[in-house]
């Protein structure tokens, strides 16, 4: 059936089962592929976007369920705290392989838009369920502390 | 990863002769007829373009680095790119990287013959190369210049892209690369001194990391989009070894979105419009296995196994003596057994590859980590000439040896499915195979569960009289189609490398090897048999420091005097970690250090424990020695991966089999080494003009160990059954 979301900032309307994961309708119905598969359960990040601005795992996000909200993800993040992330991470070459790096940088976003300068325990709770198996781990909280000084600055 | 030995397969090499004849002859900018990737044909259709096997420059003067070598994070792609900017004198930011296309002729790895990357051979065995190819276009270039303004090559100067005379003349590299493409290639390209260099050994930032932060398409295969792509998932036996008895798929056909359902010689294909339709249906397939030649034993059983066979005789990997008459003369034997379990690669990017058959031309996209046999083994499974499979490398999202297969079994399936196709009268279709995260866990080809036994002579004073080692695992060479030119004399070095040329001077060493047969099938992980057997060799190194009554780090000294640069890594990192001050109350350290692919690395672990008493890993210092360092801060971030990715498989990660059946299926249950895992790492890099060795893989083997040694420093015992949580401290 048809649905109509909203994704960074234009309605989209796709065929797609309600029941179906936003994941997936991203990545095959509207071909934005930046947001990545990763385990299906939610139990790795690689798929994060933000609804309403909050960090989500869209592979347990159903269409049905986000009609009338707004999706931002990857390829539509802008704003102070998304480009001051971008801009630290590709300063400290953050990303191996690079798969799970478009979840990361969606988190870190989150993160630092609510908390502009988070401590290292903030880092933990907030990256915690993003999964980098090339374990970027030290540089990606490297990065989200330059990017709080890049904002502040 | 692959481990390739001394002998390459006997195929021709890309010798600096081979890219000179390539790179010969011209017309209209075109100098070769190698199958280049499509983007590389499109350009030079333009004309006005310099193509050369390694180096590519257009008229929009970007300079197309073409890596032979899959890129999985690594860094290689950004060395290479390093390699020929070096020598090219090209600008960092003009610099693009593509990959090659499957041709061993022109690609082999020079370490083993095929085109292929693994064994953390890929920059060792491309440096000259690479430079030579960066050189000879520079010569080219500078030639072209002097003719078109008629003065001598000599007065000529290139840097940072812009090639310029004192006359006031000036040229970008892709102005001239159309006039240097008639140039003569030279047949000694002069390559630059150290001191000239001004990208190697400098850090500059990876060519593909701009990308990796926006979410581009078409990064990934899994991200792989033509017209008409049918997306496939694969039900196959959740027994190793089972057969297809019977399937039912009336319920699955009727999800809206899926094509087909097609049998094929390993399971059940569900052919779908989409992802989701395709993963969905799957679930709703009725099927009987037939697991009457499966595995079906349960991990427990397995391990047992593996003990009993280190209690008894085994193939002999290296015999100095009569160990046994050595131990019973013995003042006293110190014993100890060890077990490793299966570990699964668990990459970010699942399994997946594409392609498209249309009965004549098969063309892959996918990342391919030894192209020649997954060309080979398309071509065969096709029945088709390998002259009509195209395979396009594309970036992979993390491997760590699992991309790397002696059987190219992911190519064999899509090819099989592709026929099947056929044979069921579907339309050519461009076919992609999904494995989810559950498919890619249970699927096998996991690190090889060991079982160690040592046994040590000590004589009245504490010194080493004999070493014996017994090891029994599931070769990964064995019975694969690199059994015939890895192997000697029935040794898999794979099991036990790490050990059996260790340079710890003990009086006699002696090392059996057996083999588990099981149809689990096993691969390389990241740093391969070191994987295990560093962390026994390390553990056990503290423990005979102990019984010697010796401080662990001084003991290493003595025993590895003949190898400098092992001392080299050990008081580097000993001295940027401190050793020699006491750690903070509560906290532990633990040194271990190894060489592996060539390179040296050694590690310090801070640890202190949390108070429920499991274990924090607080700071990691290492030292590495990896001969040139191509670009210091790669090097830095393979080995702060390294660690990350070895610590946590020793903390916790298992594949464990129940009846058969693996029990881990996500990462929920195989749970990852998470941010608040991750200690702080410090890496320190020796300074060398030695030839470059492997950073991919060498990183990894000394954490384990390193950590051990701590927990050890503070309980008195070592873990000898991994992983740690089995133990209780983690």
């Amino acid at each position: 059936m048809s649905v109509t979301l909203t994704i960074n900032g234009e309605a989209r309307t796709l065929e797609a089962d309600p029941d179906s994961p936003l994941l997936w309708a991203l990545r095959d119905e509207l071909n934005m592929t930046g947001t990545k598969f990763g385990c299906g359960i939610a139990s790795c990040g690689a798929c994060t976007v933000h609804l309403d601005g909050m960090p989500i795992r869209s592979c347990q996000t159903m269409v049905g369920d986000v009609e009338g909200t707004n999706i931002t993800t990857i390829e539509g993040i802008d704003g102070k705290a998304a480009s001051a992330v971008q801009a630290a991470w590709n300063e400290l070459d953050v990303p191996q392989c690079g798969y799970c790096q478009s979840g990361q940088i969606m988190a870190a976003t989150a993160l630092l838009t609510d908390t502009p300068k988070p401590s290292d325990e903030d880092i933990d709770a907030a990256m915690d369920g993003n999964v980098c198996r090339c374990a970027t781990y030290a540089r990606i909280r490297k990065a989200i502390h330059l990017a709080a000084d890049k904002m502040e600055a | 990863m692959l481990h390739f030995l001394k002998k390459p397969m006997e195929v021709p090499q890309p010798s600096r002769r081979t890219f000179l004849k390539l790179s010969a002859g011209t017309a209209g900018g075109l100098m070769l007829a190698v199958n280049l990737p499509r983007t590389v044909e499109a350009a030079a259709d333009a004309g006005g373009d310099f193509v050369q096997p390694f180096v590519h420059i257009r008229p929009d003067n970007t300079v197309a680095v073409i890596s032979k070598h899959i890129e999985m994070g690594q860094g290689t792609a950004s060395g290479l790119s390093t390699l020929v900017a070096d020598e090219l004198d090209a600008a960092w930011e003009q610099v693009t990287i593509e990959f090659a296309p499957s041709d061993p002729k022109v690609y082999a790895n020079a370490a083993f013959g095929m085109q292929g990357t693994g064994g953390s051979t890929a920059m060792a065995s491309s440096f000259m190369q690479y430079r030579q190819a960066g050189a000879a276009a520079k010569a080219m270039i500078v030639a072209a210049a002097a003719k078109e303004w008629d003065v001598p090559a000599s007065e000529i100067s290139v840097s940072k892209g812009v090639v310029s005379h004192a006359s006031g003349k000036s040229a970008t590299l892709g102005e001239l690369a159309g006039l240097a493409a008639s140039e003569a290639v030279p047949e000694e390209p002069k390559l630059k001194t150290p001191d000239q260099w001004v990208y190697i050994g400098k850090s500059f930032p990876r060519v593909d990391v701009k990308n990796k932060t926006v979410g581009a398409p078409n990064s990934f295969t899994i991200d792989f989009q033509t017209d008409g792509l049918l997306v496939a998932t694969v039900a196959r036996s959740p027994r190793f070894g089972g057969k297809l008895k019977s399937f039912d798929a009336a319920e699955a056909k009727k999800v809206p979105g899926v094509v087909d359902v097609l049998q094929i010689p390993n399971g059940v294909a569900v052919l779908a419009r989409s992802t989701w339709p395709a993963i969905k249906a799957r679930d709703l397939l009725e099927i009987e296995w037939d697991d009457s030649e499966a595995e079906t034993r349960s991990s427990g059983e397995m391990v047992a196994d593996l003990k009993e066979m280190t209690g008894k005789p085994g193939v002999k990997v290296r015999e100095d003596g009569d160990a046994e008459a050595a131990l019973a003369a013995s003042a006293r034997v110190i014993e100890a057994d060890y077990d490793f379990p299966f570990l699964a690669h668990g990459a970010m990017e699942p399994l997946d590859i594409a392609m498209k058959f249309d009965g004549d031309m098969a063309e892959f996209w996918f990342g391919s980590q030894i192209q020649t046999i997954d060309h080979n083994v398309a071509a065969a499974v096709l029945g088709i000439d390998p002259d009509k499979v195209k395979i396009n490398t594309l970036l992979a999202g993390g491997s760590f040896g699992r991309r790397a297969q002696a059987n190219a079994h992911p190519v064999a399936e899509i090819a099989s499915l592709a026929l099947a196709m056929r044979d069921a009268g579907l339309e050519p279709a461009p076919v992609k195979i999904l494995w989810t995260r559950e498919d890619d866990m249970t699927g096998g080809y996991y690190r090889p569960m060991s079982a160690h036994r040592i046994r040590v002579g000590l004589d009245a004073d504490n010194n080493v009289t004999a070493f014996s080692y017994n090891i029994a695992a599931k070769s990964i060479m064995k019975g694969t189609a690199f059994e015939a030119f890895m192997m000697t004399g029935g040794v898999d070095h794979t099991m036990t490398e790490g050990v059996h040329d260790t340079t710890y001077a003990f009086p006699m060493i002696n090392m059996d090897q057996s083999f588990q047969e099981t149809k689990v099938p096993v691969l390389w992980w990241r740093s391969v048999g070191h994987t295990h057997t560093a962390y026994v060799m390390e553990t056990m190194i503290d423990r005979l420091a102990k019984e010697a009554g010796k401080e662990p780090l001084a003991y290493r000294l003595e025993l590895i005097k003949d190898d400098p640069r092992k001392v080299g890594v050990l008081k580097l990192a000993a001295e940027k970690a401190g050793w020699d001050t006491p750690p903070a109350e509560g906290r532990f350290r633990g040194i271990a250090a190894h060489q592996s692919f060539g390179s040296y690395v050694a590690e310090v672990a801070e640890i202190s424990f949390r108070d429920d008493g499991t274990v924090k890993v607080e700071k990691v210092t290492a030292a590495v020695d990896c001969g040139t360092p191509i670009n210091p801060d790669n090097i830095r971030a393979q080995v702060e991966g390294g660690i990350g990715f070895g610590l946590g498989a020793v903390l916790r990660n298992q594949v464990t089999l129940a009846d058969g059946v693996v029990e881990e299926t996500n990462f929920d249950t195989y749970v990852p080494l998470r941010m608040s895992d991750m200690p702080e790492v410090e890496v320190h890099i020796v300074p060398s003009n030695e030839a470059p060795t492997g950073i991919g893989e060498p990183g990894v083997p000394p954490i384990g160990p390193a950590v051990a040694n701590a927990i050890a420093a503070a309980k008195g015992e070592w873990v000898t059954s991994l992983p740690m949580t089995k133990a209780g401290v983690v």
